[in-house]
């Protein structure tokens, strides 16, 4: 990583909000996508949260770390000074947190658990659960110690495409259930910060058609909700092809003649299928990437890993995340 | 391929064909391709196999769901026209699961329509049977159990949700009848069935207090809704899960065959490998592995290395940039393949004994018959 090629801006700008939701379809990267953000945005001597809600550990999966606990914890280093903290937020853990908070249960609370009831509380009212999730992450984003913000920033792993908006828009789903009383007042102060430009949710896609199908619908969504969605992120994207047009078999066998490599038709042919799945597929993604453009939003294409997801690799798609600015 | 050298080759034909095999589960991570595969199994099981087959799926793409003649959510099977069954005599049939349907369904099975009214009003069932984390998944094991009950179909293929986690389908009928039949309930339900005999007493005690909390938190209006819907569905607890233990045991049997379905990349095969470990346990017959997108070089003798060099040299030479163009794809295309040999690689080591099916990445979507065909094809003869 060289600082003279990555004008890093140390303050964020492209990257407005406080809260950053990254969702996206199963299988996008989403993951990889948010700890990078989570990285970039804290570069340069920031403290950024990177906060998963599913209980699936793929943050610790993706850094290769014991599973998280329910515990703000030190994740990785920035360049320039800069550290991610991780958090995943149980829902279990987080209402025994806020009935304490609030009822001092102490030994009830353990109780509580012991019997199923925080399980039977967090089941049978599934919004109730999302509430005391986006309440975690609201918590952590406006903490301040003393006059300093705690974190710069918060990067949020959300749950999929497909669940999204359902899960930023809790005061629909308690109202529901809680006319009245603290949890109601509780989802409303998370809503307010939901919708308000403090946050961004942007949605990580692959040039394909299904991830871009559901990408388009989820912002048709959130926008209906009244969510802001900030970036669309293509991830996965291959290096262009200068020549880009269809090669013949003769041009490639003087090619390969001329490059010191055997050039028997097997392999003049094979190379010949390999070139021309290449330009479908990448016909393919221009007009998915067409599609994309339509949407109108910001867009940033961050490059296809060929080493898969490594330390290397997230500081690679984390600079490729703030360069675009 | 040197990643399946330690697997044995799964044989989709040969369980498509198989009479006694009656369910096949497609289970795997979300985005891995499994509503496109159990689709295309099913169109292979009715055309190359004649046999009478419905497909479940859960939420396909909209194309996908059209090229099946599927419109909407209607809960009930459609046959699929258009498909080639001259030969074969097989039929094809589709259909969506509707989540909250299939719930009311039960419901009404299991009570008298008047309180099923009373439940359906409830703000709590409301809540859960269109929202509950774990609804769509037992409710895809409960039309399971009713396809099969009806006895219509020679195969039922199984789509599964796009869970959290694929062990959420396993999971979720036996935490939904847990819950339902819990001890939390039966506390509720206590006080109003036997004027407040209690189990013990620090239960009792936690849950006075508990009761309070929530009628502080909450309000004192959801725990009375609540209690209605703890009331109303009191009746119908021994149903539930009588159906859910149904449903599991069928699952266990040998007329079905579970297919884990994943992509080469270390999230989808981790997940693969998590699921081959629960079916071990909760002894449930795994037939394989079908491993979606692979990628595969044309020319597997010339490697990443020597193909990045001379494309390099070409650029040097000058004239030949189409070639070094191709030499430089065909490059990234070896460089990933080998990647995914070796997260391949992380399944079969765990499980050798677990026969595998590789399946090359299409250049474009598959969003009608002929796709699910040329797929259908693709996994039976790699």
């Amino acid at each position: 990583m060289c600082a003279a090629e990555r004008p890093i801006d140390p303050a964020g700008a492209g990257w407005p909000a406080r809260l950053h939701v990254v969702t996206g379809k199963g299988g996008t990267g989403k993951t990889s996508v948010a700890a990078a953000l989570a990285l970039a945005l804290a570069a340069g001597g920031r403290r950024t949260l990177l906060v998963e809600v599913e209980g699936r550990q793929g943050i610790a999966q993706l850094f290769g770390i014991d599973p998280l606990p329910y515990e703000e914890r030190h994740l990785a280093d920035a360049p320039d000074g800069g550290e991610v903290r991780a958090l995943a937020v149980d829902a279990e853990e987080a209402l025994l947190e806020y009935l304490d908070m609030f009822y001092k249960l102490g030994a009830a609370g353990r109780a509580l658990r012991k019997l199923g009831a925080i399980d039977f509380a967090t089941t049978i009212a599934p919004g109730l659960r999302d509430v005391l999730l986006t309440g975690k992450v609201k918590e952590a984003t406006t903490r301040t110690n003393g006059q300093r913000r705690t974190y710069d920033a918060v990067v949020l792993d959300a749950p999929p495409t497909g669940r999204i908006g359902r899960f930023l828009n809790v005061t629909a789903e308690t109202a529901r259930l809680a006319k009245v009383g603290p949890i109601k007042t509780q989802s409303e102060g998370v809503a307010a910060l939901l919708r308000s430009p403090m946050t961004a949710v942007h949605v990580v896609t692959l040039l394909e058609e299904m991830p871009i199908q559901e990408t388009v619908d989820a912002i048709a969504d959130l926008t209906a909700l009244g969510f802001g969605v900030g970036k669309v992120l293509v991830n996965g994207v291959r290096p262009p092809l200068p020549a880009g047009q269809a090669v013949t078999a003769a041009e490639l066998r003087r090619g390969l003649v001329a490059a010191g490599l055997p050039a028997d038709r097997d392999i003049v042919a094979g190379l010949h299928d390999e070139a021309r799945d290449q330009v479908i597929r990448r016909e393919l993604e221009d007009s998915l990437r067409a599609d994309l453009v339509e949407l109108g939003l910001p867009m940033i294409e961050l490059p296809l890993l060929p080493d898969g997801v490594d330390r290397a690799g997230l500081a690679t798609l984390a600079q490729a995340l703030v360069r675009a600015e | 391929m040197p990643s399946e050298d330690a697997a044995p080759q799964l044989d989709v034909d040969q369980i498509l064909a198989d009479p006694g095999v009656r369910i096949v589960v497609c289970c795997g991570a979300g985005g891995v391709g499994k509503t496109t595969t159990a689709a295309a199994l099913a169109l292979r099981a009715a055309e190359h196999h004649g046999r009478r087959t419905v497909v479940l799926t859960i939420d396909p793409a909209r194309r996908l769901a059209q090229s099946l003649g599927l419109t909407e959510l209607d809960n009930t099977p459609r046959q699929v026209k258009g498909i080639d069954v001259e030969g074969s005599g097989g039929e094809l049939h589709a259909m969506m699961l509707d989540m909250k349907r299939t719930f009311d369904d039960v419901v009404l099975q299991h009570t008298d329509p008047a309180k099923a009214a009373e439940i359906f009003a409830n703000p709590f069932y409301q809540a859960m049977s269109s929202t509950f984390a774990g609804t769509q998944e037992y409710m895809a094991m409960e039309k399971l159990g009713q396809l099969h009950a009806r006895g219509e179909w020679d195969l039922i293929v199984v789509d599964t949700p796009p869970s959290r986690s694929a062990l959420d389908f396993l999971d979720a009928p036996a935490r939904l009848s847990r819950f339902l039949d819990g001890r939390m309930l039966r506390l509720l339900l206590a006080p109003a069935r036997s004027g407040g005999r209690s189990m013990f007493s620090l239960v009792t005690a936690s849950f006075g207090m508990f009761s309070k909390v929530v009628q502080k938190v909450l309000g004192a209006q959801l725990l009375t809704d609540l209690s209605g819907f703890v009331a109303a569905l009191d009746s119908m607890f021994g149903g539930f899960r009588q159906r859910a233990e149904q449903t599991y045991r069928i699952l266990q049997a040998r007329e079905t065959a579970f297919l884990l379905v994943a992509t080469p990349e270390p999230d989808a095969v981790r997940e693969a490998a998590y699921f081959a470990g629960r079916l071990r346990e909760e002894q449930m017959p795994l037939a394989g592995l079908v491993l979606n997108r692979v990628h595969r070089p044309a020319v597997p003798e010339l490697d990443a290395e020597q193909s990045r060099v001379a494309a390099e040299r070409l650029t040097e030479l000058g004239g030949h940039e189409a070639t070094a163009d191709v030499l430089r794809a065909h490059a990234a295309l070896a460089r990933q393949a080998v990647r995914e040999q070796q997260v391949a690689a992380r399944f079969t080591e765990a499980f050798p004994a677990v026969p595998a099916v590789s399946v090359t990445a299409q250049p474009a979507d598959v969003h009608d018959v002929d796709g699910l065909r040329t797929i259908g094809a693709a996994i039976s003869r790699p």
